[in-house]
């Protein structure tokens, strides 16, 4: 079995040229687990190797193939920073009977322990070290390009166990957190960043309400989203604005609530695609990027020059223009960084310093503007996935009420952060 | 209230640290590509070699560009400091370098966006730290 994918598949050198695939790789398929607040550590049924196992027999049944048809998976294991498993993040814990006796299956779920147990006999590609849902979708388009498998599971498991997120305990540090820690510097960096767009362009905090706010009444309409599962209120601006903040500039409803769940595609080649059973997006592009600050943190002007970068390098490698995209759905994990995107895509016009502006005018889903349409990690919870379903439910025409009234032909979209990011770009054309 | 974190060097850092306790801030300097970088660096990141790397003495004055205030830390060990400025310095002698400062005396929230400061040095279990005050 071929396993870890050559180096260097990233489009992530300028100029990179329209992207050698256009139009011959689609997804065509999509499942989704329940979606739970965390795992209690007991319950089986409910691992990320559980969730991820019914969110590949429901991306299957979607695209209309079966286990026969399926000969490459390629997936981020444990889907926290960098493909990082949450093993590492909350190990020691108990183990189970097989196929429950390690970290695989439990709090990450490698591409051959998922092949071992749904029986994937025609696997002859697996890849387990992949990024996030944006690079990964990119890798697999790229191995399904170059004739490395045809029909690709592409899971996503996102885990998510008890006790409060990433506190970190000690009072001695060293290696880089040397050069943060030691003045506390943490969340910070997004309301330092966010403090200098406000002082640049005229701004403040509260602007972001409008947005952070129709991003969460989308995501009640997407059946994965925590919201829509666990927390169906609505949230309104009053709400958002009396978050408790968790630094100047970021309130806690500018982070993603961190989440269990996966998800599931599958991509295949064009050619394959017209006899599966979903409308094929074909993927025009995958365009990757990864920046350092020029000092210790990340400024303004770094952030608009490297998503600059981001945005112009997409255009070339898709062939698209700003005018031409119908669907942009920007990450969002922390909610006070998409209007960096936005302003770099000048998706409906926007440019520098216009994003507040425009989250107060109308991006309602049946208006306009319909911005994140599928609510974002705001919306749904820490994810990711939405990035990639509601654009393909848009572009597919079977979004339900999230369907936007605007022309959906064309979609992109960009994660995780503008220091590091993958781009993909969609269409109901090969063309 | 004592500083909470230690930063412990490696053999990257050390110089600098080592410097901060001379009461010297000082950044890397490349001679081949008239480049300083902060934080050190094992290769210059612009020649990608480590030969011509040394250890540049600075003004120790600058710029506040920017700040925020951190409410609730990751890092348990601030959690007592809470709440506390996070402020940015650009080094006036190159403005793209930057330090992190807790601006010691200064308000939270009262941070004088676009002031000079100048270096000073705080004391955590033997190593000197720097922090920054206004000056103007």
């Amino acid at each position: 079995m071929t396993t870890i994918k050559e180096n260097g598949w990233e489009r992530s050198r300028d100029p990179v040229g329209i992207w050698e695939h256009r139009g011959k790789v689609a997804l065509v398929g999509r499942g989704h687990s329940d979606t739970d607040r965390r795992w209690d550590g007991e319950d089986l049924s409910k691992t990320l190797g559980a969730y991820t196992m019914r969110a590949a027999e429901l991306a299957m049944e979607d695209a209309g193939i079966t286990i026969e048809d399926v000969d490459g998976v390629v997936t981020s294991a444990g889907g926290q920073g960098a493909g990082q498993p949450l093993s590492d993040v909350w190990a020691p814990r108990p183990y189970f009977d097989p196929p429950y006796d390690s970290e695989d299956g439990l709090t990450s779920v490698t591409a051959e322990w998922l092949t071992q147990q749904m029986g994937l006999k025609n696997v002859k590609y697996t890849h387990s070290q992949g990024g996030p849902i944006w690079n990964l979708i990119g890798l697999a388009a790229q191995v399904v390009g170059d004739g490395l498998a045809s029909v690709v599971l592409v899971p996503y498991p996102n885990g998510n166990l008890p006790g409060r997120y990433h506190q970190t305990p000690g009072n001695k540090v060293g290696g880089p957190a040397q050069w943060a820690s030691t003045w506390g510097w943490g969340l910070s960096g997004q309301g330092f960043t966010f403090d200098q767009y406000c002082r640049k362009y005229g701004s403040d905090h509260d602007a972001m309400a409008p947005f952070v706010v129709q991003e969460r009444a989308n995501g009640l309409l997407w059946e994965p989203s925590y919201y829509a599962q666990h927390e169906p209120g609505e949230f309104t601006i009053e709400d958002y604005l009396n978050g408790r903040m968790i630094a100047k500039g970021l309130s806690i409803f500018d982070c993603d609530r961190p989440v269990l769940a996966s998800a599931c595609y599958v991509v295949t080649t064009a050619e394959k695609a017209k006899d599966m059973k979903q409308k094929p997006v074909y993927i025009l592009d995958h365009t990757e990027s990864a920046f350092q600050p020029r000092s210790l943190v990340q400024t303004l002007d770094d952030t608009e020059e490297w998503t600059d970068v981001q945005a112009q390098r997409s255009y070339a490698g898709s062939g698209l223009k700003p005018e031409e995209i119908d669907i942009f759905a920007p990450y969002d994990g922390f909610a006070v960084f998409t209007q960096y995107f936005l302003e770099a895509f000048g998706w409906h016009g926007v440019k520098r310093g216009e994003a507040h502006d425009f989250y107060a005018g109308d991006i309602s889903l049946k208006g306009p503007n319909p911005l994140n349409s599928g609510g974002g990690n705001m919306g749904s919870g820490r994810m990711r996935t939405v990035f990639i379903t509601d654009p393909m439910e848009q572009l597919q025409g079977r979004a339900g009420d999230r369907q936007v009234s605007i022309k959906a032909e064309t979609a992109v979209t960009i994660g995780v952060l503008p220091v590091t990011a993958g781009v993909l770009a969609m269409s109901t054309s090969p063309d | 209230m004592p500083r909470p974190i230690v930063p412990v060097a490696d053999p990257t850092s050390k110089a600098f640290w080592d410097a901060c306790n001379e009461k010297r801030l000082t950044v890397q300097y490349c001679t081949a590509c008239d480049r300083r970088q902060f934080p050190p660096e094992a290769v210059c990141r612009n020649c990608r070699f480590p030969f011509h790397l040394t250890m540049q003495d600075t003004s120790g004055r600058g710029t506040i560009i920017g700040y925020s205030i951190t409410y609730d830390s990751r890092i348990v060990a601030w959690h007592e400091h809470q709440p506390f400025n996070n402020a940015i310095v650009a080094l006036e002698e190159d403005p793209v370098i930057n330090f992190h400062s807790n601006l010691p005396g200064v308000p939270v929230d009262e941070v004088p966006v676009g002031s000079t400061v100048e270096v000073i040095w705080e004391e955590v279990e033997g190593q000197l730290v720097p922090e920054w005050q206004v000056v103007s």
